[in-house]
């Protein structure tokens, strides 16, 4: 038995997980319509790289991942590519997003893939190369991109990678199916992650003594292979990373830094499975094990379903009753979120469909006031006093909510579901961190804009000084050129050898002087051009005024009229400066031609 | 078909604040029954008295402050906070004591504060310190515990009592008498020994004074059932009764003629059971975090035996509970849990680095 480490607080909610695993993992027929989100992950979601009308088939991707941190999406099966735009997507507000719809054709047929069979002898980023093109994002919950976790860099060796089995939510028995089923490819897969991170010493499945099956169901596969299956009491919430990793090392993950800072990575055991598939199988990731369960459905069980299934398909295959339901919750009752509507499509994190009777999970009832009883601290997985974070939520006072951790709250209910008042902390929490990120963020705009504009103060500053101290020298140079002038105007005998170089070097002076504006003049036939053509735009503006001033005349009131009177007689003075300025330069040039054939 | 938007989490557990009220009024009956049996009708006249005076001011409030009455009073915690004070209250005090203090609880310390959740004082303790100040003699009669009446002379019955406490006609000599705590704070110049010898109140008693110790030991049991069903920890009590034995350990002295008591005495006399239970625990106007319970009991302790052994009032638990509500905020500051991921626990007070 290896020992494992008890978190604090923590809530018992009633498991209800008996009832979808009565039956092993089933399939669906294929519905008319999928719906493929871009965006299922964390990070950029991905762009179309099919067109309306495009046929596809079964892994073909899709839509390809932009940026770093991003997945790709393939076609879920055959069929048609029938449209490319914003459809309700899976997410807690009820928000639109890009989506891409495939009609199918119900055939089902595989694009060329190839399995890659000997993985052991992979390198680590042909592997990681293999996950990222299957567009595998974690299966847990948060849906962070896994190429991206698997690859810590070199400068954070990891020796322990954790297996998160522990589906601690309440209903959800997708991780507990499938590892009953499916052991074998897990530990594969796992066997994979190993390759990945460089074989870590220690490779823990951390499971909840309330699934025995699955943990015997694991331990054929993981004799001597040095994985070990690691169980602990049942206790919401143990899945949580931060939770997990303290229950299974002991160790405590520092406040905002990532298990692989500590050495260690996490992944969720349906992850795994999907990476085995990739590798080994050649599949994408196009389908995933999720829980159908609650008590306005006649039939609670585990589909192996297809990622942009409508939530709706699946409830109506299992005697959904609308009018019994409650409220529809995309994954478990503790940390899932409600949708308003059952067309949205199952995502690559979709491990639940709730649909609880008003039975098990009534309307909520009114918030009475908080009297600080003091079970929401009780129940806090994170240490925080959630009491306190309430008080100061409501007051916004970001000062005392940051001083109390606010940031270390991992959002998992357990307060709100103690809590006696029925105060929906974790809305309020959410909502305030929220605040605090957009005040940062302004903050950060702000200092932004007044470092730019401080910057260029002092730039403009130093540009002052540095004309007026050209200034200073040009009248300088000029007193003392002055200076040496009158020098030489002064008997040159007196002083023959001295003043000689000086007046030498004011010859120069006055030489270079002529020599820069010789060649600064331009020739007399581009000047003549130039006037001509500042002669031609001058005439257009006149007119233009004057056609303007004439078309209006009627409707213009006084005011108006002045100005474009203004306006024309401006224009007209423009004409005749120019024009006057032709014929000074013709006559000059005159005389200058004149003075030449002379 | 559109389906509510809710936020998670989507599960409750069953527990609410009206069934959490309702079992800390369940808890007081223990100690209600050992101050019947002791001293006769009083106390539960007092507890009727002054629900019903807090039910109707709270409801006259929250009608005035645009609420819904019914949503309101169902929680249950004017009820608790008139059976508390009702409680505290010497059996067959006049009608008028029990209402005006009653209707302080609710009218000044609660809801002018703002309401259930909003007191920083505990309402029951104000009002029984209001009481306290304003009517000192009222306040201040005891009756006799039922083991030291003469013989044949028995507590007045329900009729009687109900005419005691509305006609004003007090009761008859004999029936009322110093507690424990007046005897000691009276008997300077007698060793400790000589007053329980010289008193049937502690001769005839078990450790700390007839009558006194059954009432204490059933808070202790109501309180101890408290804590068994998870209604609040046991930091606080503990800390308090921790100090109270400590405080009085070392200044017992022998038992000499100076000796402000044993820490039996001062365990199950008066009010303490009832206070480190019932009344310290209220999650208001406490401080919040298991540390700072600990400390804000162990200050109430202190305070209690301070204000018996040297100060003006024979009990002090109401005082000393008012005061830590005072201090409650500020231990509150700088008494928060260390958090997941943290090394060090944080002060409330701290400001982010700019």
């Amino acid at each position: 038995m290896t020992k494992t480490w008890v978190t604090p607080g923590g809530v018992h909610p009633p498991e209800n997980k008996h009832q979808s695993v009565t039956m092993p993992i089933g399939h669906l027929p294929i519905p008319e319509k999928l719906l493929v989100q871009l965006s299922q992950h964390i990070g950029a979601p991905a762009k179309p790289c099919v067109t309306i009308g495009q046929i596809v088939l079964k892994g073909q991707k899709i839509a390809e991942a932009v940026g770093a941190v991003s997945v790709p999406m393939h076609a879920p099966t055959s069929g048609t590519i029938s449209a490319i735009e914003d459809r309700p997507i899976a997410h807690s507000s009820g928000m639109s997003g890009p989506c891409i719809e495939i009609t199918t054709d119900g055939q089902d047929l595989w694009i060329d893939h190839d399995p890659l069979t000997d993985y052991e002898n992979a390198s680590p980023e042909a592997l990681l190369q293999i996950i990222s093109e299957a567009g595998i994002a974690g299966m847990g919950g948060a849906g962070f991109p896994s190429a991206i976790k698997l690859n810590p860099g070199s400068r954070r060796p990891i020796n322990t990678l954790i297996i998160n089995a522990t589906e601690c939510e309440p209903y959800i028995t997708a991780d507990d199916s499938a590892i009953r089923e499916r052991s074998a490819e897990i530990v594969e897969g796992i066997h994979i992650l190993s390759r990945i991170l460089g074989n870590p010493s220690k490779i823990l499945i951390g499971i909840e003594d309330n699934k025995p099956e699955a943990i015997e169901a694991l331990k054929p596969h993981v004799a001597d292979t040095g994985i070990s299956v690691v169980s602990f009491p049942t206790k919401y919430p143990s899945g949580g990373e931060k939770q997990l990793i303290y229950i299974l090392t002991g160790q405590e993950l520092p406040s905002a830094t990532l298990p692989a800072d500590a050495g260690m990575v996490c992944v969720n055991i349906g992850t795994t499975y999907a990476v085995k598939r990739a590798v080994v199988n050649g599949e994408p990731l196009i389908s995933r094990v999720t829980t159908v369960t609650g008590d306005a459905c006649g039939m609670n069980r585990n589909y192996e379903t297809l990622i942009g299934t409508p939530v709706r398909h699946l409830l109506e295959h299992n005697e959904f009753n609308s009018d019994a339901c409650s409220r529809l919750i995309m994954g478990g009752p503790m940390m899932g979120f409600s949708l308003s509507s059952a067309n949205v499509p199952i995502v690559k994190t979709t491990n639940c469909i709730l649909a609880p009777s008003y039975s098990e999970i009534p309307d909520d009832e009114p918030a009475q006031p908080c009297i600080r009883c003091g079970l929401c601290a009780e129940a806090c997985p994170a240490s925080l006093l959630p009491q306190q974070l309430y008080w100061y939520a409501q007051a916004n006072d970001h000062d005392r909510l940051e001083a109390h951790n606010l940031f270390d709250c991992i959002e998992c209910g357990a307060c709100s579901y103690v809590c006696p008042s029925n105060i929906p902390l974790v809305q309020h929490y959410r909502h305030s961190k929220g605040d605090i990120v957009k005040v940062r963020q302004e903050k950060v705009v702000s200092d932004h804009a007044r470092s730019r504009f401080e910057f260029r103060k002092q730039r403009m500053e130093l540009a002052e000084q540095e004309k007026e101290a050209k200034r200073i020298a040009r009248r300088e140079a000029s007193e003392k050129a002055k200076a040496s002038a009158g020098k030489k105007t002064a008997p040159v005998d007196a002083s023959n050898g001295s003043a000689a170089p000086a007046s030498s070097s004011a010859a120069d002076i006055i030489a270079a002087a002529q020599a820069r504006a010789v060649s600064k003049q331009v020739s007399p036939e581009q000047q003549q051009a130039k006037f001509e053509r500042s002669i031609a735009g001058a005439e257009m503006r006149v007119q233009m005024a004057a056609e303007k001033l004439a078309e209006a005349d009627a409707s213009l009131t006084q005011e108006q009229k002045n100005t474009l009177d203004a306006a024309l007689e401006g224009a007209q003075q423009k004409l005749d400066q120019a024009q006057r300025r032709l014929e000074e330069h013709l006559e000059q040039h005159k005389e200058l031609n004149e003075e030449q054939v002379k | 078909m559109a389906f509510k938007q809710i936020t998670s989490p989507h599960a409750h557990a069953a527990q609410n604040t009206s069934r959490v009220m309702q079992l800390v009024i369940w808890a007081t009956v223990p100690g209600l029954i050992a101050l019947s049996i002791n001293f006769g009708w009083g106390s539960l006249i007092n507890v009727i008295l002054a629900v019903v005076t807090a039910l109707a001011c709270e409801a006259t409030i929250i009608k005035l402050r645009k609420r819904p009455v019914a949503f309101y009073l169902g929680d249950y915690s004017a009820a608790l906070t008139a059976v508390l004070l009702g409680l505290a209250l010497p059996p067959l005090a006049p009608w008028w004591v029990v209402v005006i203090g009653s209707m302080f609880s609710i009218v000044i310390a609660k809801h002018l504060y703002g309401g259930l959740g909003y007191n920083p004082f505990n309402p029951a303790m104000v009002g029984y310190v209001v009481l306290l100040i304003s009517f000192p003699i009222p306040m201040t009669i005891w009756v006799t515990p039922l083991a030291l009446l003469p013989e044949g002379v028995s507590h007045p019955g329900l009729a009687e009592s109900l005419s005691i406490v509305f006609s004003g006609y007090s009761p008859a000599d004999g029936v009322t008498g110093a507690t424990p705590l007046d005897l000691f704070k009276h008997s300077s110049g007698l060793v400790v020994e000589q007053i329980y010898q010289n008193n049937p109140l502690f001769s005839q008693g078990m450790f700390a004074g007839v009558g006194w110790e059954w009432v204490n030991l059933g808070f202790l049991v109501g309180g101890i059932g408290l804590i068994a069903a998870r209604i609040f920890t046991w930091h606080g009590p503990v800390a308090m009764l921790g100090a109270m034995t400590l405080m009085s350990l070392i200044f017992w002295d022998g038992g000499s003629s100076n000796s402000p008591g044993s820490p039996l005495m001062h365990l199950f006399s008066g009010a303490t059971m009832m206070g480190a239970f019932f009344i310290l625990t209220d999650p208001v106007s406490s401080a919040v975090s298991n540390r700072g319970r600990l400390i804000y009991g162990a200050l109430i302790g202190v305070l209690v035996y301070l204000i018996r052994a040297w100060g003006n009032y024979p009990d002090a638990v109401a005082f000393a509970i008012l005061l830590a509500n005072f201090a409650a905020p500020f231990i509150d500051n700088y008494t928060l849990p260390r958090t997941y991921g943290h090394t060090d626990r944080r002060r409330a007070t701290e400001k982010e680095e700019d």
